[in-house]
C-alpha cells in the first residue's frame, strides 16, 4: 500500500537542545495514525516538521509525495490541518469559512459552490450557512472545522487535539467522522490526551524525549506492555522519560 | 465554605448560568464537570468576583462576591484557564510579583508551595513565556497559593495536560486539602471526577447531578454493557440497528451499550454471530462518570 508519510531519522535541534531526535517511521494512505506522548516529549515539533512549517536539522522524508526539506511549500498544498486553538474564524459565517479556505486551496468558485451544498447537506447544517461561527456550540464548530480542514481532499490530515473539551457524545461523533475520511481515503494524523481515543487510532506512536519509543496497534501495545488500557501503556512509557517537560 | 443562591448570568441570548444554587464545604475538593460552553468559566469568575451576575448570590466564607470583592480577592487563589502569568517575567519575578500584590513574601507560605515549586526551581531564571504546558501550570498554582488562600478556584487546570502530568496535578491538590484550603476545580476530562470529593455534572447552565462520585455512578438507572467485537468501527453500527440497543458509544477499545431490560446477552451474541462476527464479548458492567453524563444529557 501506498505510503503517505514516510520519514527517516527526522532530527530539529534548537542549540543544543535535541527536540526530536532522530524519529522514523511510515503512515499508510487510508491510515488513522495515533501520535501520542508527554507534553514536551516533541509532538508539536515534530508535526511542525511534518507539515512543512518548520525545517528538520536533519533526516530525510517525504509527506504526501514531496520532500521535507525542499518541497514544504507543495506539502503545505496537500495537506489539511485543524487544532483545537485555532480552525476556523469565529467573527465569520459558515459559509464565508467554508469559502475562504476553499479559496486559499486554490479551488474554483464553482467547485467550492457546489462542496459547500455538499458540505452542509452531509453535517446537516443547511440551516445555518449564514451563522457567525463564534454563536455555534463547539461540538459543531468542530465538525466544521474537520470538514473544512479536509474540504480540498488533501491526501493527509493532520488533526492536534480536536476533540479537547467536547462534550462525551459529540467527541465520538467526531471520531465517527474520522472513520469516514479515512474511509475515503484520507490518511488522518491525530494527537490526543484522550487515551481511550487511542483505542480507535489503526497505530498509535509513542513520544519519549524526542525520540518514538514505541509504535504499533493499540492492542499490539497493550500486549507488549501487559497493560489492560493505553492509559496504562502512556504512563508505563511516560515514566521513563529523563527530561523534564521543556 | 461556598454558598451559591439561585445564580443568573445571560450574554444577549444565551443563558450561561441558570438559577444555580449549591454548597462547597471546608476543606472539599468539589469538581465542576462539563463541556467547553457549559458555564464553568462564568461560574468561576462571578466568583473570583471577577464578572456580575444578573441575579441571585454568592458568598464565599461569608463574604459577599459582589458587596466584599475586595476582601474576596484576599481570601481567594485564582487560577484562570487561560495562561494568566506574565510571559516576560521569569518563573522567579512571577511568583515575585503575586506575592508582593497581596503583601506575602514567598518565604512566608514556602511550605504551602514546596512540592510544587521545588519542580520549576531549577528553571526559575527561564521567562515564563518559554515554559512548556505542565510547567506553566505548576507556577501558575504556585503563583495562586502564594498569598495562602482559604478557596482555591482553578478553571480547567489540566486541559491540554497529558495523562501523567494530570495526575500529578491531582496529587498535588490533594496534599492541599490537607492544608484545609477549600478547592473548587473544573475540568471537561470526565475520568477526573474520582479525584473529587463531591461533582457536580454541568451542561448549558445547569448542574444535572451534584453529588459523590460514588452515588453519581450508583444512581445510574441504565442496564449498561461492555462489546467486543473484530472490526469495531462495523460493529458500532450493527449493534445501534439493533431494536433493543438504546444507545451505543465507543469507549476505548470497547463499545459501551444501554439495552432495554428484556435483552439476554446470548440474544445479542447470536445477532452479532449472523452478522459475521467473530470473537464476541458481551457483559454486564458498572458506568463511569463518562456514561452518567451521557445517560443524564439523553445523548
Amino acid at each position: 500500500m501506498k505510503e503517505v508519510i514516510k520519514v527517516s531519522n527526522l532530527t530539529k535541534k534548537f542549540g543544543n537542545f535535541t527536540a526530536v531526535d532522530h524519529i522514523s517511521f511510515d503512515v499508510r494512505q487510508g491510515e488513522i495514525f495515533g501520535f501520542l506522548g508527554a507534553n514536551g516529549a516533541g509532538k508539536t515539533t515534530a508535526m511542525q516538521m511534518l507539515c512543512g512549517i518548520s525545517k528538520p536539522t536533519s533526516g530525510k522524508g517525504t509527506v504526501a509525495g514531496f520532500d521535507v526539506l525542499k518541497q514544504n511549500e507543495k506539502i503545505k498544498k496537500n495537506i489539511g490541518y485543524m487544532s483545537q486553538k485555532f480552525s476556523l474564524y469565529e467573527d465569520l459565517k459558515v459559509w464565508e469559512n467554508i469559502r475562504l479556505f476553499g479559496g486559499i486551496y486554490g479551488l474554483s468558485d464553482k467547485e467550492i459552490a457546489r462542496k459547500t451544498n455538499d458540505l452542509l447537506h452531509r453535517l446537516n447544517f443547511e440551516s445555518e450557512r449564514n451563522t457567525i461561527v463564534k454563536s455555534l456550540p463547539l461540538g459543531w464548530k468542530q465538525k466544521l472545522a474537520f470538514s473544512v480542514a479536509i474540504f480540498h481532499t488533501p491526501q493527509i490530515v493532520f488533526l492536534d487535539e480536536p476533540t479537547g473539551g467536547v462534550d462525551p457524545a459529540m467527541r465520538r461523533q467526531f471520531w465517527e467522522m474520522i472513520y469516514e475520511a479515512a474511509n475515503e481515503g484520507i490518511t488522518v494524523f491525530v494527537t490526543t490526551h484522550y487515551m481511550d481515543e487511542a483505542e480507535y487510532c489503526d497505530r498509535v506512536s509513542m513520544m519519549v524525549d524526542g525520540r518514538i519509543d514505541a509504535l504499533d496497534t493499540p492492542a499490539e501495545l497493550r500486549r507488549q506492555f501487559n497493560a489492560e488500557t493505553m492509559d496504562e501503556v502512556f504512563r508505563k512509557l511516560a515514566r521513563k522519560a529523563v527530561r523534564t517537560d521543556n | 465554605m461556598i454558598t451559591v443562591k439561585k445564580l443568573h448570568k445571560t450574554y444577549e441570548k444565551v443563558t450561561a448560568l441558570n438559577n444555580l444554587s449549591f454548597t462547597v464545604n471546608d476543606g472539599e475538593i468539589f469538581g465542576v464537570i462539563g463541556p467547553d460552553g457549559a458555564g464553568k468559566t462564568t461560574l468561576f469568575r462571578i466568583l473570583a468576583s471577577l464578572l456580575l451576575p444578573d441575579s441571585g448570590s454568592a458568598e464565599m466564607n461569608g463574604l459577599n462576591v459582589v458587596k466584599d470583592f475586595k476582601k474576596i480577592r484576599k481570601i481567594i487563589g485564582y487560577m484562570p484557564g487561560r495562561f494568566s502569568l506574565y510571559q516576560d517575567l521569569s518563573v522567579e519575578e512571577n511568583l515575585k510579583f503575586f506575592a508582593t500584590i497581596f503583601n506575602a513574601t514567598i518565604e512566608d507560605n514556602y511550605h504551602l508551595i514546596k512540592d510544587i515549586y521545588r519542580q520549576i526551581e531549577p528553571f526559575k531564571k527561564r521567562r515564563a513565556g518559554a515554559l512548556s504546558g505542565g510547567m506553566k501550570q505548576k507556577l501558575a498554582l504556585s503563583c495562586a497559593l502564594i498569598h495562602k488562600p482559604e478557596v482555591l478556584i482553578l478553571d480547567e487546570p489540566t486541559t491540554g495536560v497529558d495523562p501523567v502530568s494530570r495526575k500529578e496535578f491531582w496529587d498535588m491538590l490533594k496534599k492541599l486539602k490537607t492544608d484545609g484550603i477549600t478547592i473548587l476545580v473544573s475540568t471537561a476530562y470526565m475520568d477526573e471526577a474520582g479525584m473529587c470529593d463531591r461533582i457536580a455534572l454541568m451542561r448549558e447552565g445547569n448542574f444535572i447531578a451534584t453529588d459523590t462520585p460514588e452515588n453519581i455512578i450508583s444512581a445510574y438507572q441504565e442496564t449498561l454493557w461492555a462489546v467486543e467485537t473484530e472490526n469495531m468501527p462495523a460493529s458500532l453500527r450493527d449493534l445501534r440497528n439493533h431494536p433493543k440497543v438504546k444507545t451505543c458509544f465507543a469507549f476505548g477499545n470497547r463499545h459501551h451499550i444501554t439495552v432495554q431490560p428484556n435483552l439476554s446477552e446470548a440474544e445479542l451474541q447470536d445477532y452479532l454471530k449472523v452478522k459475521g462476527y467473530a470473537n464476541i464479548v458481551v457483559e454486564p458492567i458498572s458506568p463511569t462518570v463518562e456514561d452518567c453524563f451521557m445517560a443524564l444529557t439523553n445523548a
